[in-house]
């Protein structure tokens, strides 16, 4: 009977059999473009054909001021993107996790911009921000703060941060939600103790929740980051990477170079820096998991 | 130790409107646009208060995008045929990542997770250049392909946890009795698992619903095949908008997927939490 269940945990050429059709869709439709890319990046592939032009692609990119531009661009982005986001889900989650009336309704009415497609959001947002008409642009006229009518996305800066105030929008609800997740996992009893040991509520977040749930900020820091980085849809649809260039960042300057103009060779060589970047961020994230599990593992 | 006293509540509550009037109101000004006249959403500064609230745009939005009917076709169609075939693919896999020990089984899950953190737009130009030379560039095919392979990953995490809280005894006892692999599976492992499949299944549709914008305004210029973000995408160039309509068609694309997920949020986002939080 031991023989007999052994021999049916233990068919390996049945366990890949089952993994094949997935691992070879993601062969074909993920890993292959990859390298394709990588390839195509040392060419001036275009719609007329492609040629091998070694790292001329790189060096002309590296050596504009344009692109290195971009790159800073990005990372200023990101980083008050995602720290926007961190900060009010953290905030957000505290204040859902309170003891409080109607707590089940709005832990439901955060999520929305988290599951509508995001295209469509940015739709909403488009006329939230117009300058004549939108209810922004009002609100600051009617109190004063502007002066007349105020194209958000027609200028450099305010460019900028309307486009990073549309990603925390969408990126927050689901930091609220994993936070929120976070906090209830925390055994209650080590409330209990602390309450009884006469610890203020504000000793108790910095003591007990915000420890406790140090491993899921982590993650969510680094997984947000990443989801930032590759943020597309929301620039293309507010601004287009505009008004000249402000909001162009790594991805957006690919998709335009690559598909914009059509010099795959080019875009290729910016999609090759992206790569490498989300394999850092990667490779950080989960070595990161890795050391978490195996220290819940440990516990 | 959870009672607040009045101050303490009116902070939180305080706090509570502020986050959700940031996070509601996109949704509340498409709502209350879409619902006001043309003439009095077109004057500056902004008014608050209109009289003569109505549907006419619910009415007139489809005067003004005639393929309307079809985009919104287009989006469950794609939607569907997506999340059909991500489970088709992702069934088995998960099934053998729950059960058996293999070699590379946890390196090739870590690879999965990773494969999540390439946007599409770094495999645009390759996944551009196959399908025009397969003549596959403005088909329903040319967003159906990309959008499964971003799917399968999370699918694969998500329903391998289902299918691993399904005992092992009841399978290797069935076997031990002399059951065949496929009467195990449709005896005990598809009734036990329907719920996760359920789950998983959704969140593939909400997920392909959600992601029809970068492959379908890059792969599909045809606009029989539009889904409904990239059909009203279009008509945002335009120098005039009429907003009330162009925010009436919105909500009725975001409605699908906002009903779907209220009845549901319970399971998905315990399906979604679980994976991050406990591991």
């Amino acid at each position: 009977m031991k023989q007999k269940l052994k021999s049916y945990n233990a068919q390996t050429y049945l366990a890949y059999a089952l993994i094949a059709p997935a691992a070879l869709y993601i062969v074909l439709i993920v890993a292959w473009p990859l390298l394709e890319t990588i390839r195509l990046s040392f060419t001036n592939s275009s719609l007329a054909g492609e040629d091998y032009v070694g790292f001329e692609n790189y060096q002309k990119m590296l050596s504009s001021k344009k692109f290195n531009g971009i790159v800073t661009r990005t990372f200023v982005w990101m980083f008050f993107s995602v720290s926007l986001k961190l900060i009010i889900g953290l905030i957000g989650a505290v204040l859902l996790n309170a003891n409080l009336k109607g707590r089940s309704i709005f832990r439901v009415l955060v999520m929305p911009p988290w599951v509508v497609p995001i295209a469509i959001g940015m739709l909403g947002w488009l006329w939230l921000y117009n300058g004549y008409f939108g209810i922004i642009a009002g609100v600051g006229m009617r109190t004063g703060i502007l002066d007349g009518p105020f194209g958000f996305l027609a200028y450099k800066q305010s460019a900028f941060i309307s486009t990073i105030i549309a990603d925390v929008w969408v990126g927050t609800p689901m930091v609220t939600v994993f936070f929120l997740a976070a906090m209830q996992g925390v055994p209650r009893d080590l409330y209990e103790a602390a309450y009884c040991d006469g610890a203020s509520r504000w000793d108790r977040f910095f003591k007990i929740t915000l420890p406790q749930i140090t491993p899921v900020i982590i993650t969510m820091s680094l997984l947000s980051a990443i989801w930032t980085f590759n943020s597309f849809e929301i620039i293309w649809i507010l601004t287009e990477g505009g008004p000249r260039g402000a909001t162009t960042t790594l991805i957006i300057d690919t998709y335009k170079q690559a598909l914009g103009n059509y010099k795959f060779g080019r875009g290729a060589a910016r999609a090759v820096v992206v790569m490498i970047l989300l394999t850092l961020f990667a490779g950080f994230y989960l070595a990161l998991l890795a050391r978490i599990n195996k220290k819940i593992s440990h516990e | 130790m959870d009672k607040y006293n009045l101050y303490e509540k009116i902070i939180l509550y305080l706090g509570i409107l502020v986050f959700m009037t940031f996070i509601l109101l996109p949704f509340v000004e498409m709502f209350y646009a879409s619902l006001r006249p043309l003439d009095h959403l077109f004057r500056s500064p902004y008014q608050f208060y209109s009289d003569d609230l109505s549907f006419w745009a619910y009415r007139e939005m489809w005067k003004t995008v005639p393929m309307l009917p079809r985009y919104i076709f287009n989006s469950f169609f794609l939607a569907s045929v997506t999340s059909l075939i991500t489970l088709l693919f992702v069934i088995p896999a998960a099934y053998s990542y729950a059960r058996f020990r293999f070699p590379f089984k946890n390196s090739s899950l870590y690879i999965l997770l990773a494969i999540n953190m390439f946007s599409g737009a770094v495999l645009l130009i390759p996944l551009y250049k196959v399908l025009r030379t397969f003549g596959l560039l403005n088909t329903y095919q040319a967003m159906i392909v990309p959008g499964v392979a971003f799917l399968i990953p999370t699918a694969i995490w998500l329903l391998k946890s289902y299918f691993e809280k399904i005992p092992i005894d009841l399978e290797e006892a069935a076997f031990v009795d002399g059951a065949s692999r496929v009467q195990i599976l449709r005896h005990i492992i598809a009734p036990l698992s329907t719920p996760g499949l359920v789950v998983v299944g959704i969140y593939a549709f909400i997920g392909s619903y959600a992601q029809q914008f970068l492959f379908a305004i890059t792969f599909n210029q045809k606009k029989e095949y539009m889904p409904i973000p990239s059909g009203l995408y279009e008509f945002i160039g335009y120098t005039t908008v009429k907003w009330n309509e162009m925010m009436a068609a919105s909500l009725v694309g975001i409605a699908p997927v906002l009903i779907i997920f209220l009845f549901l949020q319970k399971y998905i986002v315990a399906g979604l939490t679980s994976g991050a939080v406990k591991n």
